[in-house]
């Protein structure tokens, strides 16, 4: 399902619904064949959500060969695929001025894709051009995955 | 004390070594002597400064870390006795972990080593948990090869065939959460607190592990493990129960999520929940154990305290004939003893470090004696 025209954060938005946690895979998938070098995506959910088995999906998207396993104890994970995959997870940190003293902006332009989990917690770090993307929890099993609109057009 | 030089590299080698050990949250120095025995074994817990954060803030730990790390080191070489002069090497971390913190123990290490010309041995963390088995204090019997052991912590689960001193082979490991990160989270979701492994631990005894039928995750396919899943589960439940049909509004109710439930409620979910986990890493384990024809499981890492992990592999392996070996408890969590340790045997075989050792985050757990 896709429906655009909703206005997030001034962003327009695609919305996705996958019915399953191998649907979300495979949207993951198709999004991670479509990441560009220096793309930063934001990603939201609650606990749960599903934002490991996305981003578990773009990196198989991106050619990532290795388990995409949890970077919270260590907050960055780095792969390596067609371009490299650096998969952030801010899950423990509290305010800007921690995710600042880490460096994280460092990775935005690295010439990766670069996806951020908990990205709500960046405040204004956040970069102007990066990448939406927000799950919700419809059910047990169903889920709502908003794209914003720039990164959707790529996957049509 | 007649240390200071490494009088043998054959079978027995008589040294006395600093360890530094600063991969995570805690900073630790320790003095080991002649690979078995602890002179001293320092550990400044930074828990109560992450306490407030719920988790384990790297900012915070890398500057607490430089704070501490001088005044640690000091403490471990008065404790064990030991002047600087007295050392025949200085062991140290230097992955996996968090980049800033390594850093803080890796240059200590290295500005020891190189003002008094000693050598320096990288070491790895992993590396270090399985070692935590071959401190005399631990020791109840002589471990011998090869054995399995299963290293559960915050950041990682493995499942590890050691072969010999250096020989590792990595059997399965998490494919997303590490056990002690599931517990960290459901807790933190169900607002108990942090850490969350001993609250979860606490509350479970008072609960039925049999209230709720979770899933035991990847068992039957092969020594990988998941538990992303079961705290996806645990969500799911909790929301369930709330009463709700539908989940849109989701993340507006989940701050008073556990103040709407009982106590009797959250410690049958805690006890539910703990032990699908360690049903798990307890069959996996003993299943390893028998395929390779291991005598022995040894135990290492922080989710090692769970005192329903302790209970139930002691049972179920000894029933089926397995040793089960587990170092005591703050030999388990995070310290330098056992980098001193794991160090030892890297001297042994002349493996010493270049001084431009880096940090590396991600490093992974290969052996170096595999051709022995």
């Amino acid at each position: 399902m896709v429906a655009a025209g909703r206005s997030t954060n001034s962003k327009r938005i695609n919305e996705y619904s996958t019915r399953s946690a191998e649907d979300t895979v495979e949207l993951g998938k198709r999004i991670g064949a479509h990441l560009l070098p220096n793309d930063v995506i934001a990603l939201t959910g609650r606990l749960g959500a599903g934002k490991t088995t996305l981003i578990q999906g773009m990196a198989e998207g991106i050619g990532v060969r290795d388990y995409v396993t949890s970077p919270t104890f260590i907050i960055i994970n780095e792969y390596q695929g067609r371009i490299p995959f650096f998969h952030v997870d801010l899950y423990r940190l509290n305010n800007v001025d921690e995710i600042e003293d880490l460096g994280i902006e460092e990775y935005f332009s690295r010439g990766g894709a670069c996806v951020i989990e908990w990205a709500e917690k960046l405040g204004e770090l956040k970069p102007k051009a990066s990448h939406e993307i927000e799950i919700e929890i419809i059910s047990e099993t169903k889920r709502k995955i908003c794209v914003s609109s720039e990164l959707a057009a790529r996957l049509k | 004390m007649d240390c200071k030089s490494i009088t043998s590299y054959n079978h027995i080698v008589m040294t006395t070594i600093l360890a530094i050990e600063t991969s995570c949250d805690e900073t630790s120095a320790a003095v080991v002597k002649n690979g078995n025995e602890i002179l001293s074994n320092i550990v400044a817990t930074q828990v109560e400064f992450h306490k407030k954060y719920g988790g384990i803030v790297p900012e915070i730990a890398s500057r607490k870390h430089i704070e501490v790390i001088n005044p640690i080191i000091a403490e471990a070489l008065e404790k064990a006795k030991v002047k600087l002069k007295d050392l025949g090497a200085v062991a140290v971390t230097y992955g996996p972990g968090l980049v800033g913190s390594l850093i803080v123990g890796l240059c200590a290490a290295k500005a020891i080593a190189y003002s008094l010309d000693l050598p320096l041995i990288g070491v790895n963390h992993l590396e270090g948990h399985i070692y935590a088995n071959f401190l005399i204090s631990n020791l109840k019997f002589q471990i011998s090869f090869p054995f399995i052991c299963l290293l559960v912590s915050g950041g990682h689960t493995m499942l590890i065939l050691v072969k010999d001193h250096g020989n590792y082979q990595v059997l399965g490991q998490t494919r997303d959460d590490a056990a002690g990160e599931a517990f960290d989270k459901v807790a933190r979701f169900l607002k108990l607190g942090y850490p969350g492994g001993p609250i979860i631990d606490k509350l479970a005894k008072e609960g039925d592990p049999k209230a709720v039928a979770f899933t035991r995750p990847m068992l039957g396919q092969g020594y990988d493990f998941s538990f992303s899943g079961i705290k996806t589960a645990v969500v799911n439940y909790s929301n369930k129960t709330q009463g709700t049909a539908t989940h849109l509004d989701f993340a507006r109710r989940c701050p008073e999520l556990a103040e709407g439930f009982s106590r009797r409620f959250l410690a049958n979910l805690a006890a539910s929940f703990q032990q699908a986990i360690v049903d798990v890493l307890v069959e996996k384990s003993i299943q390893a154990a028998q395929e390779y024809k291991c005598k022995t499981i040894a135990l290492a890492g922080g989710v090692s305290a769970n005192s329903l992990l302790r209970k139930d592999l002691k049972e179920k392996a000894e029933a089926k004939g397995f040793g089960v070996q587990i170092p005591s408890l703050h030999l388990c969590t995070d310290n330098a003893a056992m980098v001193g340790c794991a160090g030892y045997y890297h001297l042994k075989q002349k493996r010493t470090s270049d001084f431009k050792l880096q940090a590396v985050a991600s490093l992974k757990l290969v052996g170096y004696n595999v051709t022995l």
